[in-house]
């Protein structure tokens, strides 16, 4: 990548006072282009493919008017779809189908691939001293931020743009099509936003792309208990609530865009005006002086792992707790948004009353838990991958310390974090189901069981990832692909009506669905004994090869 | 310390070589870093070694270290094999690389002693007077030091432990001249209590002040190797003198490098061996005035470095402090 920098050419004319602090933006955005070429024309892609392939499914799948007033009906009776997915407003059409079940994905993809954007041109080339070579050229004080934006923005209105053409292309409404499509873009441009704030706040550009998911995880919170539960305003404080608000193929609320549009505006304000108030490759917080000799405890590989890791996963681990006593908090209560006319008290009574309602919203929660729990899993993983590449790994190896034990410190992490983080989630989310139900006795082992039989397949994300470190450490970062392939196929793969044998391809397919389903212990040795075995070869690998 | 062309056809190291590297290959998919590569420090001596950049002094090094598993060849350190035992190695070792990292969240002195602890202990008195002498800020964390401040970290931990063998790649690339003296006179110190260094550098002034032994490897393999003084032998000295008549007959002779006649002023480079013919032949038309000025380090890595000695335009009077 550096030799891109190179390829900049030298601005010839003066640039005017006025537009010193912008000076060189054009050039810098073609750089961020040039380097961005491929993979972010490929996301788009990518994206706009999923949700008109939805599009066209819902054809072949729900062909007559009579199946899809069954569809409606299940989609309301079930709040667990809800919570996913956010509200439905329209299933007669095919349009109205996708802008519900891809709506939410969608923005995510969306979202945090242009927050990603903006830090690698921001924040990240602050962090490899880059940047200093880029400011020692003519290139104003605003520039980067302004590339790194304008370039995150163009791919959220290419990516709307794209999907608009693709979903109308399968025969959706144009109207419809296109008001999805804007609601997609502007919540791209709003995370837009919120990564040139993050790439303001933060010291590093791990950091600053941890803030911005962050932010995507608590607002797609908001959006989830405020569409399964009655405090329906929480949804209309989340952007990513805004995408569904929009109604696309309903009514197409077209002034709803514009909470997005001012939300992205009073963002970029804010970053450009905290931006002058810090230097090149630092942050707005001051650092604080460390402390002079180290801890008595700090003299192994596991210790150094501990302060590496403490931070995410202490972070993941709050998270979670809030996410699990939310969710079990809302489950028992799911079932009142239901509705109570005579044909939804019929489909209730199908899915086994108020009880079978919850069991399944639990199941869809616990779901829905261990996909983004083996997020961390990941993350945790390329740690190990970061440390290699910015050679810290060789001052350790380099000690007394061998390469199995320094790796058996971050494989802690890995996996007794991942456990860790699902476990406290587990049981807060068996206390909160529990209280609200007022049975805590009877339904927290019920609960925290079935949330944690979803372990050995987040285990599984985390050998591949580990196996990929081991194996082919330069595709480390690969990870985040497998582990996304993973959830789009056991979230979509079912309404897609993907052959069985690629579901089977994710771990996640392969859970029992508790607390709704019977246990059946088998996938749950099978999915543990791949992990272990992916694991091991990981490690095996690892101990050949080269370093660094 | 003489000059030990024998050895390098010898696998392993002998009772008295802390390194002995022979045949070493390795290469990196198409690119092939080293090819042949042969390497013999002996316990107790400071060797330099010497490459233009990209010539695979760190590889070697790397290798060294049980980073790297070598494709052919032979390596010995400390009388082990360091890729199957580098762990057991490594405690009788110190390394400091020539990019030196630092973990964000710690502080100069918590790298410092996790580095010592995880080697097996390490001199407080040692460490506390290397960090006075570098003037080193230990509360400062991660990014918030220097290049040479990193550098500095990664010294003193290395240089506090009591390690047997210790290799410096370009330790001191990012110091300033204060601190370069500070660590000479810490190698120094080094040597006195019969450690080894390995010191790879491209400040050719610190290399002739410390090193015992130097190899020169280029292109991946080992171009010279020998004492200072062995090597003075294979390179010119460079002579201006002003004659009593014109200088006819000097540009004949084999041994006599770019001459430049103004007047009757020469200006030229002789072959070391070759100084007493050049002499007798100026002395024959006879000398008004001359200077001599005897082969530096920089000359013998230029002529290493490059195929051709490049123009005389090289000032030999200068220090030779910076590589080209």
């Amino acid at each position: 990548m550096t030799a891109d920098v190179t390829h900049v050419p030298a601005t010839h004319e003066r640039p005017s006072a006025t537009a010193g602090a912008l000076a060189g933006t054009g050039q810098l955005i073609r750089l961020a282009l040039r380097r961005d070429r491929i993979v972010l024309p490929v996301w788009a892609l990518v994206i706009a493919f999923l949700a008109a392939s939805g599009a066209s499914a819902y054809e072949a799948l729900y062909p007559d008017p009579a199946e899809r007033a069954g569809l409606t009906a299940s989609v309301a009776a079930n709040p667990s779809f809800a919570i996913m997915f956010g509200p439905a407003y329209d299933l007669q059409t095919a349009g109205g189908f996708t802008a519900w079940r891809f709506g939410t994905i969608a923005a995510l993809l969306t979202s945090l691939i242009a927050a990603f954007t903006v830090t690698r041109h921001t924040r990240q080339e602050e962090d490899t001293g880059r940047q200093e070579l880029l400011s020692a050229a003519v290139v104003g004080r605003y520039a980067p931020l302004t590339a790194g934006v304008a370039t995150a923005g163009l791919f959220s209105v290419v990516t709307g743009v794209l999907l608009t053409a693709m979903i109308a292309g399968v025969g959706a409404d144009v109207t419809g099509s296109v008001a999805f499509g804007a609601a997609v873009a502007l919540c791209g441009l709003v995370f837009t936003g919120v990564a040139a704030v993050t790439a303001q706040l933060a010291e590093y550009s791990r950091t600053a792309n941890t803030l911005a998911g962050s932010t995507f995880g608590v607002l797609f919170l908001l959006r989830a208990a405020g569409d399964t539960s009655e405090a329906e305003w929480l949804s209309w404080l989340s952007p990513v609530g805004w995408v569904h608000r929009v109604r696309a193929f309903a009514e197409n609320e077209w002034w709803v865009l514009a909470l997005p549009a001012a939300t992205t505006l009073v963002l970029c304000a804010v970053a450009y005006a905290l931006l002058p108030k810090r230097d090149v490759g630092m942050s707005l917080i001051p650092g604080r002086p460390g402390r002079a000799t180290a801890t008595p405890g700090l003299r192994t590989s596991l210790a150094l792992s501990w302060r590496l890791h403490r931070g995410a996963l202490i972070g993941w681990i709050v998270g979670f707790a809030v996410m699990g006593m939310l969710f079990g908090t809302l489950a028992s209560g799911v079932s009142d948004i239901v509705g109570d006319s005579a044909e939804m008290k019929q489909m209730l009574q199908q899915m086994g009353g108020a009880r079978g309602i919850e069991d399944a919203f639990l199941s869809s929660i616990t779901g829905m838990i261990a996909m983004i729990g083996s997020m961390y899993a990941v993350q945790a993983t390329l740690r190990m991958r970061y440390e290699e590449t910015a050679l810290r790994v060789e001052p350790l190896l380099t000690t007394g310390v061998g390469r199995l034990r320094w790796l058996g410190g971050h494989l802690l992490f890995v996996l007794a974090g991942t456990a860790a983080v699902l476990t406290v989630c587990a049981a807060l989310l068996g206390v909160g189901y529990g209280l609200s139900s007022g049975d805590v006795g009877g339904e927290w082992p019920r609960v925290f069981g079935a949330t944690l039989a979803q372990l050995p397949a987040m285990w599984v994300v985390a050998g591949a990832a580990v196996l990929l470190f081991g194996l082919v450490p330069r595709a480390t970062v690969a990870a985040w692909a497998l582990a996304a392939a993973f959830v789009l196929i056991s979230m979509f793969g079912p309404i897609l009506d993907l052959p069985q044998a690629v579901l089977n391809v994710s771990p996640f397919t392969h859970v029992p669905q508790l607390p709704h389903a019977e246990f059946t212990a088998t996938p749950l040795l099978w999915l543990t004994a791949t992990a272990a075995a992916l694991v091991a070869v990981g490690v095996t690998s690892l101990r050949r090869r080269d370093i660094g | 310390m003489t000059y030990n062309a024998a050895s390098t056809t010898t696998s392993g190291t002998t009772a008295h070589e802390a390194i002995g590297v022979a045949g070493l290959r390795k290469t990196f998919g198409r690119t092939i870093a080293l090819d042949g590569l042969d390497l013999h420090v002996e316990t107790g001596e400071v060797h330099g070694f010497l490459g233009p950049n990209g010539s695979g002094k760190s590889t070697t090094i790397r290798v060294l270290l049980g980073l790297l598993r070598a494709d052919g060849g032979d390596v010995r350190l400390l009388d082990g094999d360091p890729w199957r035992q580098a762990a057991t190695l490594h405690r009788r070792l110190a390394y400091v690389p020539g990019d030196v990292n630092l973990w964000p969240n710690l502080s100069g002195g918590e790298v410092i002693d996790l580095l010592g602890r995880l080697r097996g202990g390490m001199d407080k008195r040692r460490r506390a007077e290397l960090i006075e002498r570098f003037e080193l800020d230990p509360t400062k964390k991660g990014r918030t030091y220097s290049k040479g401040n990193r550098q500095k970290v990664a010294l003193v931990a290395a240089l506090a432990s009591d390690a047997e063998l210790l290799i410096l790649d370009e330790p001191t690339s990012g110091l300033d001249p204060l601190m370069e003296a500070a660590f000479q006179e810490t190698i120094r110190e080094v040597r006195g209590e019969g450690r080894t260094v390995l010191l790879s550098s491209h400040i050719l002034a610190e290399v002739e002040a410390l090193c015992d032994r130097v190899s020169i490897i280029r292109a991946g393999r080992t171009v010279e190797t020998g004492t200072l003084d062995d090597l003075r032998h294979l390179t010119r000295t460079s002579i201006s003198a002003e004659l009593a008549g014109p200088p006819n007959g000097l540009a004949t002779l084999p041994h006599i490098h770019d001459l430049r006649v103004d007047g009757n002023t020469v200006h030229f480079d002789v072959d070391t061996d070759a100084l007493d013919e050049a002499l007798r032949r100026l002395t024959a038309i006879g000398v008004r005035s001359l200077t001599s000025t005897p082969p530096t380090l920089e000359e013998l890595f230029l002529r290493h470095y490059t195929d051709e000695l490049p123009d005389a335009e090289a000032d030999r009077t200068e220090n030779a402090r910076t590589a080209p």
